[in-house]
């Protein structure tokens, strides 16, 4: 994981054989939180942190904030159904879920990656401002609802299945690509950043705050890297790829960066 | 307030926020910070006195095939989500727990005096018949403080005043439960349906649930709620399930529509003494379904009507009726964050507020259906369920027995009605049944 993105660049000793998909080297401690209450899973998770670089959660269920602020050069490998607020404010950390994640997974989250190998619920990317999710399914309603971006934090989420609606709903900032469907609102009150979907969307979901396009050669510069991305991740258990397609793809963006400057100051 | 409100919204979890904050205020900060911090209540507040705004957890376990499963996998799975209440409110409905009563309504009743107990009894003696009386059993728990006396009665409709009475048997127990709760001071009816029950009061629901010994019932449908009461003071009538004969909802959310909801449902007849949003959910299921006679689905369709908007898009047949339905039952529409589980006795129905406020998650497994606040708190009791999904805004999700599908196979989604609208009865004479005389 180290190899692939700037945010966790610093994650160096995991070395390029380092990966998502099941021939990572065995995580140097095992913590299993069974039903322990999320803020001694928290406590005991921090721990092990402490000692290990690499920590493996066994029996999550559902436990809050798991990967709450892990910096960079830490990484959590997640067995079961982790709690809402995933890596929220996580700051340079590597989380990955073999499963998967509920409500506002990257809540806040400034840096680092969350890898799910499943699908996740609402919210995800809430408020988020730099580092990038991979979803392998679908996601849930609001996904990437207020995301922003500031100079060299461009936050991304990629979701390969369908999203849920209102999509990027006050989406300032950042990337956010869906391979899927996408519901009804979309980008509702968008005033930054793109979405790139793959698929046109639903008839009446756009207002005219934002204006749908082709991709052009800018846009595969960005969005070529992140679908390679997600079939390095998840091709294997896929059986398909998606990065060939990338010129296929549509664009949302803002029709203004400030939709709503006229409305209460004339 | 606001820096507890802020802090009850932050440890919630659940998308933003859990409503805690709008309506109530300074009267109740103190007691609103002291529940959050464990502490017993100073004054006890009660549904009724003040509205408070809320969130929570919810689950149900059914079985399509009717068979029955004892309380323990619904603990569980609402015990997993314990952080989603705060211990002032847990509660079960569970169908199919009385079969050698089937045929009679299961009161299970509150009481807070010996009085409250006497006067209830003698009200009971005079308009029903009872079959059988006894106290609930229960188990003493720690942390379940100053429960209620707690009774269930077996009962009939008295036969004569029944047909005195010039309503239908239904509306009959309703009336009388409703003026139960309503004139009997110390006293709550907390469930009146056949072979269904209510099992709820003040406490974390896994504390309910081994206080009311609910391993040793077993049921083919089971809801549980955990509470964080918001809108309200919590007690042991206003916890979740509310109930109104087969009917029980558990709610959690925020209902913004409540007063418009309150003033549609007091026009016939209902009084919303709790005013929780729970009761008005309840009511206008019973409203719409049991006495307009249309299907819950349909019911659930209307309290969460697609927008003008989407109205707009439709083809033109389809957008008129959705019209007509917004019309006609514009009052009736559900406004505000909420996830619903309602109960009945031909089954479960899940319903999310149309811009999807909450998370609610369903999964299955054979005959099992499982729905729940969070994915995990079904994998805890089915670490292989399968179809694991969100119930999306505004589409009601139904789970029937298979034997209530199986009668209902003839009949399109949105036209399944229970029974014929009720002709609206006047009259003193019994009603008359078809093809028997007086």
């Amino acid at each position: 994981m180290g190899t692939v993105s700037a945010a966790s660049a610093a994650n160096k000793q995991e070395g390029a054989q380092s990966c998502s998909s099941g021939f990572a080297p065995a995580p140097a401690e095992r913590v299993t939180l069974g039903a322990l209450h999320f803020k001694e899973a928290n406590e005991q998770v921090r721990q092990a942190l402490d000692r290990v670089d690499d920590v493996a959660l066994e029996d999550v269920r559902a436990q809050r904030y798991l990967g709450c602020a892990l910096p960079a050069g830490k990484r959590l490998r997640i067995h079961g159904t982790p709690g809402n607020d995933l890596a929220c404010f996580m700051d340079g950390g590597t989380v990955e879920v073999l499963g998967n994640a509920q409500d506002q997974v990257g809540n806040t989250m400034n840096a680092g990656e969350v890898i799910v190998h499943g699908r996740c619920g609402d919210a995800a990317g809430y408020a988020m401002r730099g580092g990038r999710v991979f979803i392998r399914d679908g996601c849930g309603w609001r996904a990437g609802i207020h995301m922003k971006a500031y100079d060299a934090r461009q936050p991304v989420v990629v979701v390969g299945k369908d999203a849920g609606s209102f999509l990027g709903e006050y989406m300032a900032g950042g990337v956010f690509v869906v391979l899927g469907e996408t519901g009804d609102y979309l980008a509702r009150g968008m005033h930054g950043g793109v979405i790139y979907l793959k698929n046109p969307p639903r008839a009446g979901a756009l207002s005219d705050e934002v204006v749908l396009s082709r991709v052009d050669d800018a846009d595969l510069a960005v969005l070529a890297p992140l679908l390679a991305e997600y079939d390095r991740l998840f091709a294997a258990e896929l059986g398909y790829r998606v990065s060939a397609e990338a010129s296929e793809f549509f664009r949302v963006t803002p029709a203004s960066s400030r939709p709503y400057a006229s409305m209460y100051v004339r | 307030m606001q820096e507890v409100s802020f802090d009850a919204t932050r440890v919630g979890g659940a998308p933003f926020g859990r409503g805690c904050g709008a309506r109530q205020r300074s009267a109740l900060g103190r007691a609103g910070c002291d529940r959050l911090c464990g502490a017993p209540i100073e004054a006890r507040l009660r549904e009724g006195a003040v509205r408070i705004p809320s969130g929570c957890a919810i689950a149900a376990i059914m079985d399509r095939s009717g068979a029955r499963h004892d309380g323990s996998d619904i603990v569980k799975a609402i015990e997993l989500m314990h952080d989603r209440s705060n211990g002032l409110g847990g509660g079960f409905a569970a169908y199919g727990i009385y079969p050698a009563y089937r045929e009679l309504y299961a009161f299970h009743v509150m009481y807070e005096s010996r009085d409250a107990r006497a006067e209830v009894e003698a009200y009971l003696d005079t308009y029903f018949m009872c079959e059988k009386q006894e106290r609930i059993p229960t188990e003493p728990v720690a942390s379940i403080k100053n429960p209620p006396d707690l009774w269930r009665y077996f009962v009939a409709p008295h036969t004569m005043r029944l047909n005195m009475s010039g309503v239908d048997e239904a509306e009959y127990v309703m009336r009388h439960v409703v003026r139960i709760n309503k004139n009997v001071d110390g006293a709550f009816v907390a469930s009146s349906g056949k072979d269904m029950g209510a099992f709820k009061g003040v406490g974390y629901p896994e504390d309910i649930g081994a206080f009311y010994r609910l391993d040793e019932y077993r049921a083919w449908a089971w809801t549980a709620h955990g509470r964080f009461p918001t809108n309200t003071p919590g007690w042991w009538g206003g916890a979740h399930p509310f109930t109104l004969l087969n009917w029980s909802v558990v709610h959690n959310g925020e209902v913004s529509s409540y007063d418009a909801n309150r003033r549609y449902v007091e026009q016939f007849g209902y009084s919303c003494e709790l005013q929780t949003d729970t009761e008005v959910i309840t009511y206008l299921f019973d409203l719409l379904c049991r006495r307009g006679g249309l299907s819950p689905e349909m019911a659930a369709h209307i309290m969460t009507a697609p927008s003008w908007d989407a109205i707009d898009r439709m083809p033109a047949e389809d957008a008129a009726f959705e019209t007509a339905l917004r019309t006609v039952y514009a009052s009736a529409l559900v406004n505000g964050p909420f996830s619903v589980i309602l109960g009945s006795e031909e089954g479960i129905l899940a319903i999310n507020d149309r811009l999807k406020l909450r998370a609610l998650m369903a999964g299955e497994k054979g005959s099992m259906v499982y729905l729940a606040s969070e994915q995990a708190a079904i994998e805890a009791v089915c670490p292989d369920a399968e179809n694991i999904r969100p119930i999306e805004g505004g589409e009601p999700f139904v789970v029937q027995l298979d034997e209530v599908a199986r009668r209902q196979d003839d009949h399109g989604v949105w036209s399944s009605p229970r029974h014929a609208p009720l002709a609206h009865e006047t009259g003193v004479l019994p009603r008359r049944e078809e093809g028997r005389g007086l």
